[in-house]
Protein backbone atom coordinates (compact mmCIF):
# COMPACT_ATOMS: atom_id res chain seq x y z
CA UNK A 1 0.00 0.00 0.00
CA UNK A 2 1.48 3.01 -0.66
CA UNK A 3 1.34 6.12 1.21
CA UNK A 4 -1.31 8.10 -0.99
CA UNK A 5 -3.42 4.98 -0.36
CA UNK A 6 -2.70 5.07 3.63
CA UNK A 7 -3.65 8.62 3.30
CA UNK A 8 -6.63 8.02 1.24
CA UNK A 9 -8.44 5.54 3.63
CA UNK A 10 -7.87 6.91 6.60
CA UNK A 11 -9.42 10.13 5.41
CA UNK A 12 -12.69 7.36 4.60
CA UNK A 13 -12.41 5.85 7.32
CA UNK A 14 -12.68 8.60 9.38
CA UNK A 15 -15.66 9.82 7.89
CA UNK A 16 -17.01 6.20 8.01
CA UNK A 17 -16.32 5.64 11.46
CA UNK A 18 -17.92 9.10 12.78
CA UNK A 19 -21.02 9.16 10.97
CA UNK A 20 -21.72 5.20 11.74
CA UNK A 21 -20.88 6.28 15.77
CA UNK A 22 -23.55 9.42 15.16
CA UNK A 23 -25.97 7.05 13.63
CA UNK A 24 -25.74 4.63 16.41
CA UNK A 25 -25.99 6.85 19.32
CA UNK A 26 -28.89 8.45 17.92
CA UNK A 27 -30.53 4.82 17.38
CA UNK A 28 -29.58 4.38 20.98
CA UNK A 29 -31.23 7.18 22.14
CA UNK A 30 -34.39 6.26 19.92
CA UNK A 31 -34.36 2.78 21.68
CA UNK A 32 -34.86 4.48 24.88
CA UNK A 33 -36.97 6.71 23.65
CA UNK A 34 -39.31 3.61 22.66
CA UNK A 35 -39.07 1.69 26.20
CA UNK A 36 -39.73 4.76 28.03
CA UNK A 37 -42.88 5.53 25.66
CA UNK A 38 -44.22 1.55 26.34
CA UNK A 39 -43.55 2.78 30.24
CA UNK A 40 -45.45 5.71 30.44
CA UNK A 41 -48.44 4.07 28.14
CA UNK A 42 -47.98 1.21 31.06
CA UNK A 43 -48.50 3.52 33.40
CA UNK A 44 -51.26 5.96 32.14
CA UNK A 45 -53.30 2.45 31.44
CA UNK A 46 -52.99 1.69 35.10
CA UNK A 47 -54.32 5.20 35.96
CA UNK A 48 -57.26 4.70 34.04
CA UNK A 49 -58.05 1.08 35.66
CA UNK A 50 -57.61 3.29 39.02
CA UNK A 51 -60.05 5.66 38.12
CA UNK A 52 -62.52 3.18 36.63
CA UNK B 1 -37.08 7.51 2.20
CA UNK B 2 -34.51 10.49 2.97
CA UNK B 3 -32.49 7.85 4.32
CA UNK B 4 -32.86 5.87 1.51
CA UNK B 5 -31.82 8.50 -1.31
CA UNK B 6 -28.81 10.00 1.02
CA UNK B 7 -27.42 6.40 1.18
CA UNK B 8 -27.78 5.75 -2.66
CA UNK B 9 -26.43 9.06 -3.43
CA UNK B 10 -23.41 8.23 -0.15
CA UNK B 11 -23.11 5.31 -2.61
CA UNK B 12 -23.01 6.45 -5.87
CA UNK B 13 -20.52 9.11 -5.22
CA UNK B 14 -17.98 6.71 -3.71
CA UNK B 15 -18.31 4.40 -6.88
CA UNK B 16 -17.40 7.86 -8.33
CA UNK B 17 -14.53 8.77 -6.65
CA UNK B 18 -13.04 5.45 -6.67
CA UNK B 19 -13.99 4.03 -9.76
CA UNK B 20 -14.85 7.16 -12.32
CA UNK B 21 -12.96 10.17 -11.79
CA UNK B 22 -9.50 10.12 -12.61
CA UNK B 23 -6.34 10.58 -10.72
CA UNK B 24 -4.62 13.62 -10.30
CA UNK B 25 -1.50 13.84 -11.80
CA UNK B 26 0.24 16.12 -9.23
CA UNK B 27 -1.17 14.67 -6.06
CA UNK B 28 -2.09 10.88 -7.36
CA UNK B 29 -4.90 9.15 -4.85
CA UNK B 30 -4.59 11.24 -1.78
CA UNK B 31 -6.42 14.04 -3.94
CA UNK B 32 -10.00 12.12 -3.74
CA UNK B 33 -9.75 13.57 -0.30
CA UNK B 34 -11.39 16.39 -2.03
CA UNK B 35 -14.16 14.84 -2.99
CA UNK B 36 -15.67 14.14 0.30
CA UNK B 37 -13.43 16.77 1.92
CA UNK B 38 -14.69 20.15 0.11
CA UNK B 39 -18.44 19.12 0.61
CA UNK B 40 -18.26 18.54 4.44
CA UNK B 41 -16.44 21.78 4.65
CA UNK B 42 -19.41 23.17 3.06
CA UNK B 43 -22.19 21.62 4.86
CA UNK B 44 -20.41 22.62 7.77
CA UNK B 45 -21.00 26.34 6.70
CA UNK B 46 -24.57 25.81 5.54
CA UNK B 47 -25.53 24.09 8.94
CA UNK B 48 -24.06 27.23 10.72
CA UNK B 49 -25.87 29.29 8.30
CA UNK B 50 -29.09 27.26 8.95
CA UNK B 51 -28.34 27.51 12.85
CA UNK B 52 -28.30 31.20 12.96
CA UNK B 53 -31.47 31.47 10.80
CA UNK B 54 -33.54 29.67 13.40
CA UNK B 55 -31.89 31.67 15.83
CA UNK B 56 -32.71 34.70 14.50
CA UNK B 57 -36.57 32.94 13.72
CA UNK B 58 -36.16 32.45 17.30
CA UNK B 59 -35.40 36.17 18.80
CA UNK B 60 -38.21 37.68 15.81
CA UNK B 61 -40.91 35.15 16.65
CA UNK B 62 -40.18 34.19 19.91
CA UNK B 63 -41.45 30.49 18.75
CA UNK B 64 -39.26 28.26 20.96
CA UNK B 65 -38.98 25.24 18.43
CA UNK B 66 -36.50 27.58 16.72
CA UNK B 67 -34.14 26.84 19.39
CA UNK B 68 -34.15 23.04 19.41
CA UNK B 69 -33.75 23.38 15.36
CA UNK B 70 -31.13 26.40 15.91
CA UNK B 71 -30.01 23.79 18.36
CA UNK B 72 -29.41 20.39 16.00
CA UNK B 73 -27.86 22.63 13.16
CA UNK B 74 -25.25 23.68 15.03
CA UNK B 75 -24.48 20.34 16.57
CA UNK B 76 -24.33 19.00 13.44
CA UNK B 77 -22.56 21.85 11.86
CA UNK B 78 -19.46 21.32 14.73
CA UNK B 79 -19.54 17.51 13.59
CA UNK B 80 -19.09 18.05 10.38
CA UNK B 81 -16.32 21.20 10.83
CA UNK B 82 -14.61 18.19 13.01
CA UNK B 83 -14.77 15.83 10.12
CA UNK B 84 -13.03 19.10 8.02
CA UNK B 85 -10.43 19.56 9.94
CA UNK B 86 -9.71 15.99 10.27
CA UNK B 87 -10.05 15.11 6.97
CA UNK B 88 -8.05 18.02 5.74
CA UNK B 89 -5.18 17.84 8.09
CA UNK B 90 -4.64 14.25 6.42
CA UNK B 91 -4.62 15.42 3.20
CA UNK B 92 -2.23 17.99 3.85
CA UNK B 93 -0.37 15.34 5.52
CA UNK B 94 -0.47 13.53 2.25
CA UNK B 95 0.04 16.95 -0.06
CA UNK B 96 2.35 19.26 1.67
CA UNK B 97 3.82 16.72 4.54
CA UNK B 98 2.63 18.55 7.55
CA UNK B 99 -0.77 17.71 9.26
CA UNK B 100 -1.20 20.95 10.56
CA UNK B 101 0.18 24.98 9.60
CA UNK B 102 -0.26 27.71 11.90
CA UNK B 103 0.87 30.04 9.34
CA UNK B 104 -2.09 29.53 7.05
CA UNK B 105 -4.75 32.05 7.86
CA UNK B 106 -7.55 29.47 6.07
CA UNK B 107 -6.56 26.78 8.25
CA UNK B 108 -6.26 28.71 11.62
CA UNK B 109 -9.91 30.45 10.71
CA UNK B 110 -11.30 27.50 10.27
CA UNK B 111 -10.18 26.12 13.28
CA UNK B 112 -11.49 29.76 15.14
CA UNK B 113 -14.78 29.11 13.60
CA UNK B 114 -15.15 25.11 15.03
CA UNK B 115 -13.53 26.66 17.88
CA UNK B 116 -16.35 29.41 18.55
CA UNK B 117 -19.18 26.99 17.77
CA UNK B 118 -17.63 24.53 20.51
CA UNK B 119 -17.84 26.85 23.14
CA UNK B 120 -21.32 27.25 22.18
CA UNK B 121 -22.16 23.91 24.11
CA UNK B 122 -20.42 25.17 26.72
CA UNK B 123 -22.56 28.62 26.97
CA UNK B 124 -25.88 26.76 26.54
CA UNK B 125 -24.94 23.89 29.07
CA UNK B 126 -23.76 26.24 31.72
CA UNK B 127 -27.31 28.03 31.55
CA UNK B 128 -30.60 26.48 32.62
CA UNK B 129 -33.75 25.47 30.66
CA UNK B 130 -35.70 28.38 29.39
CA UNK B 131 -36.32 31.41 27.46
CA UNK B 132 -32.99 32.80 28.79
CA UNK B 133 -30.68 30.27 27.83
CA UNK B 134 -32.93 30.44 24.54
CA UNK B 135 -32.35 33.78 24.06
CA UNK B 136 -28.92 33.55 24.74
CA UNK B 137 -27.61 30.46 22.68
CA UNK B 138 -29.48 32.63 19.84
CA UNK B 139 -27.63 35.78 19.81
CA UNK B 140 -24.46 33.44 20.19
CA UNK B 141 -24.96 31.56 17.13
CA UNK B 142 -25.96 34.86 15.43
CA UNK B 143 -22.59 36.44 16.21
CA UNK B 144 -20.52 33.35 15.04
CA UNK B 145 -22.51 33.43 11.21
CA UNK B 146 -19.64 36.11 10.49
CA UNK B 147 -17.03 33.96 11.18
CA UNK B 148 -18.31 31.77 8.04
CA UNK B 149 -17.36 34.52 5.60
CA UNK B 150 -14.64 35.42 6.83
CA UNK B 151 -13.48 31.62 6.71
CA UNK B 152 -14.65 31.16 3.67
CA UNK B 153 -13.68 34.27 1.52
CA UNK B 154 -9.62 33.60 3.90
CA UNK B 155 -9.04 30.42 1.02
CA UNK B 156 -9.52 32.86 -2.02
CA UNK B 157 -7.74 35.95 -0.18
CA UNK B 158 -4.96 34.59 1.40
CA UNK B 159 -1.36 35.89 -0.07
CA UNK B 160 0.71 32.73 1.14
CA UNK B 161 -1.77 29.83 -0.89
CA UNK B 162 -0.73 26.34 -0.16
CA UNK B 163 -4.35 25.83 0.57
CA UNK B 164 -5.76 24.79 -2.83
CA UNK B 165 -8.29 27.34 -4.95
CA UNK B 166 -9.92 25.02 -7.19
CA UNK B 167 -13.25 27.21 -7.80
CA UNK B 168 -11.87 30.56 -9.18
CA UNK B 169 -13.95 33.14 -11.37
CA UNK B 170 -12.73 30.97 -14.54
CA UNK B 171 -14.85 28.57 -13.56
CA UNK B 172 -13.86 25.21 -11.32
CA UNK B 173 -9.99 24.32 -12.41
CA UNK B 174 -10.71 20.26 -13.05
CA UNK B 175 -12.16 18.22 -15.71
CA UNK B 176 -15.60 17.73 -16.36
CA UNK B 177 -15.57 14.24 -14.82
CA UNK B 178 -14.08 15.29 -11.71
CA UNK B 179 -16.36 18.25 -11.20
CA UNK B 180 -19.14 15.86 -12.07
CA UNK B 181 -17.96 13.63 -8.96
CA UNK B 182 -17.93 16.67 -6.88
CA UNK B 183 -21.19 17.91 -7.47
CA UNK B 184 -22.83 14.43 -6.78
CA UNK B 185 -20.65 14.27 -3.36
CA UNK B 186 -22.03 17.34 -2.99
CA UNK B 187 -25.56 16.40 -2.78
CA UNK B 188 -24.85 13.33 -1.08
CA UNK B 189 -23.04 14.52 2.16
CA UNK B 190 -25.98 17.39 2.16
CA UNK B 191 -28.92 14.68 1.70
CA UNK B 192 -26.79 12.92 4.45
CA UNK B 193 -26.57 16.36 6.71
CA UNK B 194 -30.46 16.78 6.14
CA UNK B 195 -31.00 13.57 7.18
CA UNK B 196 -28.97 12.97 10.21
CA UNK B 197 -30.56 16.79 10.90
CA UNK B 198 -34.12 15.17 10.71
CA UNK B 199 -33.33 12.41 12.70
CA UNK B 200 -31.74 14.23 15.64
CA UNK B 201 -34.35 16.48 16.18
CA UNK B 202 -36.96 14.19 15.68
CA UNK B 203 -35.31 12.26 18.74
CA UNK B 204 -34.55 15.36 20.69
CA UNK B 205 -38.42 16.58 20.41
CA UNK B 206 -39.43 13.14 21.22
CA UNK B 207 -37.50 13.51 24.21
CA UNK B 208 -39.01 16.75 24.99
CA UNK B 209 -42.49 15.20 25.01
CA UNK B 210 -42.25 12.32 26.72
CA UNK B 211 -40.66 14.58 29.79
CA UNK B 212 -43.63 16.79 29.58
CA UNK B 213 -46.16 13.84 30.04
CA UNK B 214 -44.16 12.26 32.17
CA UNK B 215 -44.45 15.49 34.29
CA UNK B 216 -48.00 15.60 33.66
CA UNK B 217 -48.69 11.68 34.54
CA UNK B 218 -46.78 12.16 38.15
CA UNK B 219 -48.78 15.41 39.13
Amino acid sequence: MSSGEKYLAAAYAVIFVTVLVYVAIIAAKLTRLERETAELARLAQARRHERG
Amino acid sequence: MLAALAAMLVGSSLVLVFFVAPEDADQGLSQKIFYFHVPIALTAYACFGWGAHKALLLLWRKDERYDLESFVAIHQGTIFGALTLATGSIWAKASWGHWWLWSENQLVLFLVLFLFYSAYFMLRFSLEEGPRRANISAVYALFGIVLVPVSFLAIRLAENVIHPTVFTREGPQMSGTMFFTFCVAWIAITSLAYTLYRLELLGKRLDSNLRELREALSS
